[in-house]
Parts: structure tokens; sequence; C-alpha cells
């Protein structure tokens, strides 16, 4: 197996916590109450360590330099791997909470498969994230039932935000050509296996919380192959802003 | 009812074999996102391995004006204290 | 209670004091104690949260991954320690609500530094390596302050600001060894945060209204114009090392003072800030008010289901 496949699958796992760390330091400062921008914070925080033990192996992988910033920081919008719905806006806090609650759902799933990963490095971090990622499903998972079982407003923001954001579960589940080489060598994770208790852990939850699971069956993709939203490029724009404008210096 | 989430006072045990100490407050509509709070504020430098939250109201606390008639009394019960007691010089560890 | 008693009781308290008791909350204390320290440490407070914004507003654009989480961390600790600072402040009778109703509506002061703009990256290395050097000069003394909430979470304060100045410095440190572009952004932002910084004292001794009381209740140990000159002393050496130059040009060691002389401060700049016309007034009590009131449907949905779920335990147990 080439390096360069591992390097690819590596920023596909690692994009989704780098994009989501990035919007939910957006909120920092702005929250509800003093307690919940904490606990925000800390979910960024997780996400961007993460983001940097993965970025780390993976510049080791390509050499020539690279460092986890140059991963990080200098690749065109069509690179960036990450599943469109983590790049999706802080609308509200119910979108917040409902992004939050979808993508840690699979998270979850996925580094428990990952922690069996044959590649030591990815199951070394998959070991270490896992925890972190535990914590924050719960975080989530109590939040979707305060919301859609607190007042009627909440409950129509988070049925909103969960109708919203419903399209772009589906694209969690998709597979590349590279993803399914090393699904093969035992170092990635079969994402078709985590369908279903994905499925079934949300509706649980949803219906925990007197929500409606969405009938659509109309799934956005592309994040994947780097489509991404119109949103990623202001994301981009933002996070670029200091490496693109005075670039190759130290900071 | 009140909208504004109420006062919960955290105590965090720092490692097993210490008791629970008062760490601080701070507020939460239930107990479980006190829990949830109290570790996102209080032990995010690893302070802790485990957390007590109660809500602020139920605790009663005696009042400092009463302080003459409930902790003046015990100042001069010296004899239970083992400097009270004379022992022989040369028991050296009693 | 006769005035005579009053006045007794007053004496005890303050011996109470001078003796370096604490005062606890339920212990009495004079009503302009009280007031007071409610004052200061919401003020104090305010000032935490308010300050999360010129810094929060580079967390986006942090130029490396190391340096966006240790900004992140330090943001997050501001709201840590605007947290402790509003419990300390509550256990004097009053609500952390009501704490932010001042804040909202002007009533309540807060750092007049955190009306300045972060407009370069340098003034994020600039706000920790002056605004929180001032910040801990201002604030160690306070560890040790007569009422014990407070003291109690200086203390906390103090512990995990630490890396904060440090976190700064090494920014600026960065910048002043790298490119040429670098170093004139460092530059430039010592240039624009320096007499900000040292207004942070607050006004000149000659000036200041409340010093002679809050040093008898140990609100303060220093008069400004000392803990100014500390600051002074201590930050000089530590621009020249990293080769920035300090923007006085009546800044010069005074061999016998053994201390620095510094240039006359702007006091109408700074009075004209607290008045609200500095550049960022407007802006950080928009951001700090529309937090809240965004926030408003959150907090109900959370008391509603909490509530729901009371009744339920409730209903089971019968």
């Amino acid at each position: 197996m080439m390096k360069e496949e591992l390097y690819e699958y590596i920023l596909g796992v690692a994009d989704n916590s780098l994009i989501l760390g990035q919007r939910l330091g957006e909120l920092c400062g702005h929250g509800p109450s003093l307690e919940t921008d904490i606990a925000c914070t800390n979910i960024s925080l997780d996400l961007f360590g993460q983001t940097r033990s993965y970025f780390q192996y993976a510049a080791k992988l390509i050499g020539n330099d690279a460092t986890e910033d140059t991963v990080a920081f200098l690749r065109t919008e069509r690179e960036y791997r990450n599943v469109l719905l983590v790049e999706q806006p802080n609308t509200d806090f119910a979108y917040t909470i409902a992004r939050q609650f979808l993508f840690d759902v699979f998270h979850f799933l996925f580094l428990d498969q990952l922690k069996n990963s044959n590649d030591l490095n990815l199951s070394a971090i998959a070991n270490k994230a896992i925890k972190e990622v535990s914590y924050h499903q719960r975080f989530s998972t109590d939040w979707i039932k305060r919301l859609g079982d607190g007042t009627p407003e909440s409950a129509q923001r988070i049925q909103a935000a969960i109708d919203d954001l419903w399209r772009y579960t589906d694209e969690l589940f998709h597979t590349s050509n590279i993803d399914d080489k090393i699904i093969e060598a035992g170092i990635g994770v079969n994402l078709s296996e985590l369908k279903d208790p994905y499925y079934s852990r949300v509706i649980q939850v949803l219906e925990e919380s007197k929500l409606v699971t969405p009938e659509s069956k109309w799934f956005q993709k592309g994040g994947k192959a780097g489509v991404h939203t119109e949103h990623m490029g202001y994301i981009l724009s933002d996070m670029q802003y200091m490496q693109r404008t005075f670039p190759n210096m130290t900071w | 009812m009140s909208k504004n989430w109420p006062l919960w006072e955290v105590f965090v045990r720092s490692k097993n074999g210490l008791e629970h100490r008062h760490f601080g407050s701070l507020h939460a509509a239930d107990a479980e996102m006190a829990l949830e709070n109290a570790r996102d504020v209080y032990t995010r430098r690893n302070e802790g391995v485990s957390i007590w939250v109660v809500e602020s109201k139920h605790i009663r606390a005696s009042n400092p004006e009463n302080n003459g008639e409930l902790f003046e009394p015990a100042q001069d019960k010296v004899y239970r204290h083992p400097t009270f007691y004379n022992i022989p010089d040369e028991i050296k560890h009693m | 209670m006769s005035e005579n008693q009053i006045k007794n009781i007053e004496a005890e308290f303050d011996a109470r004091i001078a003796r370096d008791e604490k005062i606890e909350p339920k212990d009495w204390m004079p009503e302009k104690y009280r007031q007071t320290h409610i004052r200061q440490i919401s003020q104090h407070a305010h000032s935490e949260i308010v300050g999360m914004l010129p810094e929060g507003n580079w967390i986006t654009r942090a130029p490396s991954l190391r340096r966006k989480v240790a900004l992140l961390a330090k943001v997050q600790d501001e709201a840590g320690h605007g947290l402790y600072l509003y419990s300390a402040c509550e256990t004097l009778g009053i609500s952390r609500d009501e704490l932010y109703e001042q804040l909202h509506t002007g009533k309540a002061k807060y750092s007049s530094i955190f009306n300045y703009p972060t407009i370069t990256w340098a003034d994020i290395g600039a706000i920790g390596w002056l605004v929180d050097g001032a910040a801990i000069i201002n604030q160690v003394p306070l560890c040790n302050t007569s009422y014990g909430p407070y003291a109690r979470a200086m203390i906390r304060v103090c512990k995990e600001e630490s890396f904060h100045q440090r976190q700064g410095y090494e920014i600026m440190m960065t910048l002043a060894e790298g490119t040429k572009e670098q170093k004139t952004m460092a530059q430039d932002a010592l240039n624009r945060w320096w007499w900000p910084s040292l207004m942070m004292f607050g006004p000149t001794d000659a000036e200041s209204v409340h010093t002679a009381q809050s040093m008898k209740w140990k609100l303060k140990r220093k008069t400004n114009d000392e803990l100014r000159q500390q600051f002074v002393d201590q930050t000089v050496p530590q621009a020249e090392l990293i080769g920035l130059t300090v923007p006085d040009p009546d800044l010069k060691w005074n061999d016998e003072r053994q201390s620095y002389d510094f240039g006359a401060i702007d006091w109408d700049e700074f009075w004209q800030v607290v008045k609200g016309h500095g550049p960022m007034n407007k802006q950080r009590i928009n951001a700090r008010v529309s937090a809240w009131e965004n926030g408003e449907w959150v907090r109900d949905a959370a008391m509603a289901y909490a509530k729901k779920q009371e009744e339920s335990r409730t209903k089971q147990a019968m």
C-alpha cells in the first residue's frame, strides 16, 4: 500500500476534526452561558488536539519538510476531505448542537473501529480520542434532549436544525477507492458497517427527545471528494489568512 | 418558575485517598448539566478524579452570629488533646 | 442598633481585617464593604469576559495549530476566571443575571484596555505579554485580600494565568526574531498597546478616590503609581531582550531611584475611553448583549426540561 494513499485517508479522517474544531472555535466568547461557552471550547480543543496528532503523522508520511501546519493550512479548497456536515455554520445554538450530535454519534462509532487498525499510529490516536468523543456524544445528546423536550421554541428550533442537517448524514458513510484499499489493508474502517448502528442510535435519541426523524431520502455529498458547500471558502479564508498573507514564516 | 439557572456548589476529589474539597460554584439547569459543567470548568487541568455537585440552596450553614455558643466552648477542652497528658520522657512515642 | 453600637462593630470588623483574618460570606460586614466588593469583583469579572472578545477575534485566524490551541485555551481560561469571580460576587447577595444587567446597560465598568481593537496577529502577543503582565501585577496582591471568596478565586486565577503572559511573550519573541515584516508587526503592536497598558493601573494616586479605603480592606496593597512603576521596571528589559523599542522618548533609567522614569500618560484619552468613546466600546457591549439575548431561549429550554424531569421523577416516586 502506498504512503500517498494512507496520507489521503488520514486527511479524510482529520479534516473533519479540523473543520468542526474551527467552527466551534468561532463560538468562543459568544455562548448562551459562560458554562456552555467553556464546554464548547473544550470540545473544540479536543478536536484540534486530534487533528494535530493525525497531521503530525501525515506529515511524516509524505516527508519533504511537511509539518502539521503545512498540511492544515496550505491546501486548496478542493484538497480538503471533510464531510459537508462539519462545515455547516453556527446558525444558532440548535444548529451547533444538531451538527455536533449528528457528527459525534458517527465519530464515536468510527473511532471504536479505528482502535483496531493495523496501523499502530492510528489505533493509538483512536484509543485516546475515543474517550474525548465519548464525552462529546454525551454532551450533545443531553442538549438534544433539553432542546427537544424544553420549550415550544427550542423544540421548533432543534427540529428545524435536524431537518436541515439531515441531508448531510449519508455522506458520513460514503467510501472512495482509496478508502476501499485502506480498509482492505486492515487499516481503515468499513463505514458501511457503521450505518445501521448510527441511524438506530440517532433515531432513538430523537425519539427520546420528542423529535421527528426526517423522512427525506435525498442526501447531499461531495466533501469527501473535495467538492464543498459555499461555506468552506470562507472558513479557509479565515483559517489560512496568516499563512497566505505572510508565506513561509515561522509563528 | 425562575428562568435563571440555579447555583450549584462543586466538590472535587483531586486523587484517590483524598477527600472531596469545595472547589467553587457554577450555574446549571439540572444535576447532569452541573456535573458536566463542573468537569469542564474545574477539572480542565487534570485537577480531579471525582466530582460531587449539590444545589446551593440545599446547603444549610451555621450562622456566624452563633459562633460564640457553637465553637468557643471547645476551646478550653484541652484534655481532648494528647499534650494534656504527662508520660515519662523515656517513652518516646505514644 | 444605635450609632455607637454600629461604630463599635465596625471598629471590631476593621480590627479583624488588620489582624489578617478573612471575612466570609455570612459574616456581618459594613454595607459599604459589601458594595465596594460587589463593584470591584464584578468589574473584574466583566473584564475577564469582555476580554475574551479581542482575543477571540483571532482564534479562527491563528497562524499555526499550536498557536490556535494555546489561544483557545487562554480565552477559555478567561471565561473560567469570569465564572470564578461572578461566583465570588454572588456570595455577597447579588445574582449573576443582575451583574450582567449592570454590564449590558453600561452601569458597570470593565477594564478599558479591551476597548482597543486587535488588528494584527502581533496584538495577540502584545495582549498576553503586556495586558496579562499588567493584570498579574494587579492581581497577585489580591490573593491575600480580606474577603475570603475573592481571595480564593484570585488564587485560582493567578495559578492559571501563569501561562498567559508567557504565551504572549513567546509570540512577540518569535515575531521579533522573524522576518522584517514580522518584526514590524511586533513593534507596531507594542507601540499601540504600551500606553493603554500603563493606563490599566488606573488614575494617578493624586486622582484616585478609593485608595485609602481599599488599602484598609486589602483590596489594594500598593498604590496605582507604585504598581505602574513595577510594571514599567519589569517590562522594559523584556522588550530590550527581544529587540523591541518601548514607544516613550522620555523613558530612561534613573540610577538614584533604581527605576525607570517614563513619560506622561495621556489621561484625556484614558477618560474618553472610560466614558465609552474608545474605538470598540460599543462593539464589545453589543457582542455581550447579543450572546446573552441569543442564549435566552437556550437557557429557558434547559430550565423547562429540568422542571419536566423533576416532575416525572416525583410522579414515579408516588
